[in-house]
């Protein structure tokens, strides 16, 4: 099954609300303003916006990103997410991800458990999708380092559909190719296809 | 040349800093402090880059940053500088020089609470303590608003009519911070719109020697000086709308000082200032969609007080809510709602008005409470009781 943005009973149609779940260093933050610039790139409109507290590296943190075909008033943080991204699936036992989740949401986890396991685990509804890819291993294949943020955004890609791949690696070949050589710009490139690829749901 | 628009996916910070270079300022003299501190990042950055020519003086803290603003505007120069929360504070004293002087300095202020407890994040506070400092106070709802905000702000302060300084306010983290969607203009629409700067008594104009601050002894023209301050900010409100009125011509973007949404049929109305105003906006859309005649009512401009303004949006309805994101301690209630419950007293109706105290510290502005605030006013304007007390919007 795989999950379409269409509205889920919000005031505003089509509009999309993804809660990212990640441990401070892991480029939750990062990968929100990739998501928001790709969905800037397709003439939508967007908010991502990171919740800032004690930002020791390791600790649990939030951030959140709306996106939609209209101007967006909302200001405040999602709690009714119709997509939840989870960076670490060690926070699954620390923080409750999908509190608040939609009925007919999505969650999409870097891990190596099957999505069945995880859905069991977190004891969601059949209506809900769970999406799970190792990005943490594709990370290290491609990039060589444990940065799993940028394949979870081509996973994203994949289930949501909300935001499109090739614009997501024409953004990253732009952004990145400021400050990076091609090899590194290419493993990113790399990541986000097998994420795209590798992503399984139940 | 027609103005050209680039959209942007960026920070309400960046949008500032943005708009700072394309004011050109002669100097910028600033302490960092967060949430501010990527607005003097990024146009430090600027400043080494050679995109603008501007004097860059980092300063040991944010009174001697305001004592430098004030150095360099009264001898002559275009000074902006950007604070919040305790920086500002720590301003307080040169903030009224500033103003008594008649510097038209610009700051951006990036609202953050004030300590005990330490907190970084969003309330009006900072901005509140300052509100009888002299200065001319804008808000912002949206990082496009904070970036239109700074333009105007530069013309306002240097009109021949104001000379006051202008505190430009965005929201600390939840506009500075978040990323949206949002218009910059290209340079040259923005230098050719903030003109070039024509200092009024400039001390380094060696042929017309003056001096600024000076004491004045018991007796002297104290209270005069302070007059005349007065009469400057009642005036600053008609080129405030000049100069918002033009800014539109330019950016194709509405300004007034009070802005409504939604009010054309409103029986009840939420008064509101900075990024909440979004909240109540959707909110209202969707009370209405359940028969409540809700609407907005978005405070931009809170000195000079739009005290006619606000009397026009209001004196039509059934009952009316002021959302105050700071306390006034043993006050009548928060800063705007007293000031606004003042302006509605010379109405021959009374109207019932409420006050709700939210979001300090940065606390979340969830829709449900903005619902729960249209809720009561429905009820108060089919005949139910105004609520006593403390409304504290969220408190456990």
């Amino acid at each position: 099954m795989v999950w379409r943005p269409g509205g889920k009973g919000k005031a505003m149609q089509q509009l999309t609300e993804i809660r990212w779940h990640a441990r401070a260093g892991q480029g939750a933050v990062t990968a929100a303003k990739l998501v928001a610039e790709t969905a800037l790139a397709a003439d939508q409109y967007m908010q991502a916006m990171p919740e800032y507290g004690p930002e020791r590296m390791g600790a649990p943190i939030k951030a959140f990103t709306r996106i939609s075909p209209e101007p967006i008033d909302i200001q405040c943080n999602i709690e009714n997410p119709d997509v939840v991204v989870v960076l670490d699936d060690s926070l699954l036992d620390v923080v409750n991800v999908v509190e608040g989740l939609e009925t007919d949401g999505a969650v999409i986890v870097n891990t190596c458990t099957p999505p069945e396991d995880v859905k069991r685990a977190l004891g969601l509804a059949d209506s809900v999708t769970v999406a799970c890819v190792d990005a943490s291993g594709i990370a290290l294949d491609t990039i060589k380092r444990d940065i799993p943020n940028t394949p979870m955004v081509g996973a994203l890609s994949k289930v949501t559909g909300a935001i499109d791949l090739d614009a997501v690696k024409g953004l990253l070949v732009k952004t990145f190719g400021k400050k990076f050589s091609q090899e590194i710009i290419d493993a990113n490139l790399a990541s986000v296809d097998r994420a795209y690829e590798e992503v399984t749901t139940a | 040349m027609p103005v050209k628009h680039t959209t942007v996916a960026t920070t309400g910070n960046s949008m500032v800093a943005d708009a700072m270079r394309q004011c050109a300022p002669d100097v910028v003299a600033a302490y960092p402090i967060t949430p501010q501190t990527t607005i003097v990042e990024e146009f430090a950055r600027y400043v080494a880059q050679g995109r603008v020519h501007t004097e860059y003086v980092t300063t040991e803290s944010e009174h001697s940053a305001m004592s430098a603003c004030i150095g360099a505007s009264a001898a002559g120069a275009r000074v902006i500088t950007a604070t919040c929360g305790p920086g500002l504070a720590m301003m307080w004293e040169m903030l009224y020089i500033a103003s008594g002087m008649r510097l038209p300095i610009v700051m951006l202020n990036t609202n953050r609470t004030l300590s005990a407890p330490i907190n970084i994040h969003c309330d009006h506070s900072d901005v509140m303590g300052a509100r009888d400092a002299g200065w001319i106070l804008l808000f912002a709802e949206t990082a496009q608003e904070a970036y239109d905000n700074t333009i105007m702000s530069v013309r306002i302060a240097e009109d021949p009519d104001v000379l006051l300084p202008v505190m430009s306010c965005l929201d600390g983290f939840i506009t500075t911070h978040s990323i949206g969607r949002a218009q910059t203009m290209d340079d040259e629409s923005v230098k050719s719109f903030v003109g070039d700067y024509t200092p009024q008594n400039a001390l380094l104009d060696v042929e017309n020697p003056v001096s600024h601050g000076n004491f004045v002894f018991l007796g002297g023209p104290y209270i005069e000086f302070k007059r005349s301050q007065r009469i400057a900010m009642d005036r600053s409100k008609s080129v405030i709308e000049r100069v918002g009125a033009e800014f539109s011509e330019l950016s194709g973007r509405p300004f007034s000082l009070v802005e409504t949404d939604m009010m054309e049929d409103a029986e009840v109305a939420i008064v509101v200032m900075g990024s909440s105003a979004g909240n109540v906006r959707h909110v209202a859309r969707q009370m209405r969609a359940e028969g409540v005649k809700a609407g907005l009512v978005k405070v931009r401009c809170f000195r000079p007080f739009p005290a006619t303004e606000l009397v026009a949006a209001l004196s039509g309805l059934k009952a009316v809510a002021v959302l105050d994101r700071s306390e006034s301690f043993g006050a009548e209630g928060g800063p705007l709602f007293t000031e606004t419950r003042s302006a509605l007293y010379d109405l021959e109706r009374r109207i019932p008005i409420v006050n709700y105290i939210y979001g300090l510290g940065g606390s979340d502005v969830r829709l449900d409470l903005i619902k729960s605030v249209f809720t009561d006013l429905s009820d108060i304007a089919g005949g139910g009781v105004v609520p006593e007390g403390l409304n504290y919007l969220g408190a456990r």
